[in-house]
């Protein structure tokens, strides 16, 4: 089974963010990118269908801050393709993308597409279903755990609440992962930088990127909330006493 | 083209999701403005008694045994017609495991913007303003919200359900199903959730632990924390996904939803995903190194020192104040 992952470079949320002069958008200056999450296991899923069923594994991400060492990454864990879409990829929106997207999926004829089933920054839906759309493929979204059966795959599907869908799909598809069936992997630094020298990053430039007729944000803000915790100051030692006098005010102790 | 707004009404098993009263709420919010109705769309399979108490003006029901569960395929091939037919100045859908599947693909195949991480909507004459957080509830984004037509996807927090629920029957009429054949996506079976376990939903105190407890070897030192509290120990998702904790300890979006009277939160960042499962707690106390963590924007006590040092401490002091207690009582019936 030939199978595509499109990977995404998000702000790293530990890291503070801050709003530009703008003040539509985020400060991209200080901004420290990460790969989505939700991609690692995207990229996880992948190989382990790779592992039980054949088939070949490309991996395409945009051309960001830290985007090669993401590529040697998946390629350290199996992938056998990595392409690297070139052009003004920083703020381009889902519809954009989607579009140069779909072209280069068209020409690897992929039987599964996995995403991540959304990232921490959209503001405009995920990509797997535009990509669907525009492929003419199924869609499934919230999926954690994929096995092969014939031309389709059962996929578990997750509700709010633990509830889980085991849900046939006819191939070729488009599935938004949020977990693969088993934790990613984990590659030693050796063996990123050895395929840092042996494998190979395609250049594929991202062609006429319009951003159609997406809404546009006006302002940005960081959410300032009626309440806010009263902050207990001090030592680890003081915090803990202060925590143990709440307690047995509300009886819990 | 109308100035209706259309609710797509997310329901799973006979039950309407609270998401579908919620998008109920906020499109009353653009309809009072625009003049337009609120027009709550319902698919289903012998479904229609589901249509009870929506608030909306009037309801379009959907009958076809293809719709007896919700399936991506099924959803998207109805709505298409639907939304296409009626073109309404928007169409709201949850952001969540059913709008998720269906949503931007009826963007790509309508070319009508979309709009997703909607929490608030505000409507002055023509123009509709939308609130949408990002990064993880850091950032809220704010904007117009184009025309003639639009898709919204509608998180939890910005209205109650209760707000979206009517003691009064709306009208009910009946739309035909576009041909439902030849569909790629069939729900096989459910699997329920787990019930071995304890149910976290149940427990009076909860310890939470999120990423920033970093390796598995260092649950432990949450466990004795929650053993000395006598609770069970409970997880955000990345936890859970590491396989650090089973899935029956999982708060939040995808998880269960707690209210205990006291929800202890060591290293989590407070995303909206987990915030959905834990945010009616009755008292949140939550220990994070960032200060600008959105999870101190729910707590009611917060304190930035680092879980390493504070979980062991608090260990002992627990434990400490059992003894004292424990001989104080056993002076006292002695
Ligand atoms: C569709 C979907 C559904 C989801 N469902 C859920 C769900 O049900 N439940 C859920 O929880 N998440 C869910 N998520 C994930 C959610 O978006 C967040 O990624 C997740 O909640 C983050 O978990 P966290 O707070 O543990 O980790 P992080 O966001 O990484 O936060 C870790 C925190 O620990 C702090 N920290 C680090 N070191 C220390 C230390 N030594 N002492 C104290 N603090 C420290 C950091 O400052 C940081 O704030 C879902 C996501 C998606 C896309
Ligand atoms: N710029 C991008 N480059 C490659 N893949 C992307 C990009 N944006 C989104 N995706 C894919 O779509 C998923 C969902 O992200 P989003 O569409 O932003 O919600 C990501 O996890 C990626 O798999």
């Amino acid at each position: 089974m030939d199978i595509a992952v499109v990977v995404k470079l998000v702000p790293d949320l530990v890291e503070e963010l801050a709003i530009d002069e703008s003040g539509a958008a985020l400060d991209t200056s200080y901004l420290r990118l990460i790969v989505n999450e939700l991609d690692n296991h995207a990229v996880e899923q992948a190989i382990l269908l790779k592992e039980s069923a054949g088939g070949q594994v490309t991996v395409i991400a945009p051309d960001l801050e830290g985007v090669d060492d993401i590529l040697f990454t998946a390629a350290a864990k199996g992938a056998d393709r990595l392409i690297k879409l070139t052009g003004a990829m920083s703020g381009v929106n889902n519809y954009a993308l989607s579009n140069s997207l779909a072209a280069i999926i068209r020409e690897i004829k992929p039987h599964l597409v996995l995403t991540g089933v959304q990232a921490n920054n959209d503001l405009d839906g995920s990509v797997g279903p535009r990509l669907a759309a525009l492929l003419g493929m199924a869609y499934v979204g919230y999926v954690s755990g994929v096995t092969p059966a014939n031309d389709s795959v059962k996929v578990r599907k997750e509700y709010s609440g633990g509830l889980v869908a085991q849900v046939a799909v006819r191939l070729p598809a488009v599935l938004g992962i949020q977990a693969a069936g088993k934790p990613p992997r984990y590659v030693p630094i050796s063996k990123i930088r050895q395929m840092s020298k042996t494998a190979r990053i395609k250049d594929q430039p991202a062609g006429d990127l319009d951003a159609g007729n997406g809404a546009a944000v006006k302002h940005m803000f960081k959410p300032e909330m009626g309440t806010h915790a009263t902050m207990i100051e001090g030592e680890a030692d003081e915090v803990a006493d202060r925590l143990i006098a709440i307690f047995k005010e509300q009886d819990i102790l | 083209m109308s100035q209706d707004i259309f609710v797509v009404i997310e329901h799973l098993r006979g039950k309407v999701a609270d998401i579908s009263y919620v998008m109920l709420a906020a499109a009353r919010v653009i309809a009072q403005a625009t003049g337009g109705q609120v027009v709550a769309a319902l698919l289903g399979h012998n479904a229609q008694e589901l249509a009870g108490n929506l608030a909306a003006d009037r309801v379009l029901y959907v009958e076809h045994p293809a719709l007896a569960d919700f399936t991506s395929a099924a959803y998207q091939t109805v709505l298409e017609s639907l939304l296409r037919e009626h073109a309404p100045r928007a169409a709201l859908l949850g952001d969540t495991s059913i709008g998720g599947d269906v949503a931007a693909w009826l963007a790509a195949r309508l070319s009508w913007p979309l709009v997703s991480s909607c929490r608030s909507v505000s409507a002055e004459g023509a123009v509709i303003r939308f609130v949408s957080q990002t990064c993880g509830g850091k950032i809220m984004a704010e904007g117009d919200l184009p025309g003639p037509c639009a898709l919204v996807m509608i998180v939890p927090g910005g209205y109650k359900p209760e707000q979206g629920q009517s003691a009064q029957t709306p009208q009910v009429t009946s739309a035909a199903a576009p041909p439902l054949e030849g569909l790629r996506v069939a729900v096989d079976n459910y699997v329920e959730p787990d019930t071995s376990d304890v149910d976290i939903s149940r427990e009076p105190i909860l310890v939470s632990v999120g990423r920033g407890i970093q390796t598995l070897d260092s649950i432990g030192l949450v466990e004795e924390l929650a053993r000395a509290l006598g609770c069970p120990v409970c997880a955000s998702r990345p936890i859970v996904d590491q396989g650090w904790l089973p899935t029956t300890r999982l708060v939040g979006k995808s998880g269960k939803v707690v209210k205990p009277r006291l929800y202890l939160a060591l290293g989590i960042s407070g995303a909206p995903e987990h915030v959905e499962g834990m945010g009616e707690s009755e008292m949140i106390i939550a220990v994070n190194t960032d200060p600008a963590a959105p999870i101190f924007n729910v707590a009611k006590y917060g304190a930035t020192v680092d879980l390493f040092d504070l979980a062991p401490a608090l260990t002992e002091k627990i434990q400490e104040a059992r003894r004292q207690r424990g001989t104080h009582h056993g002076a006292a019936s002695s």
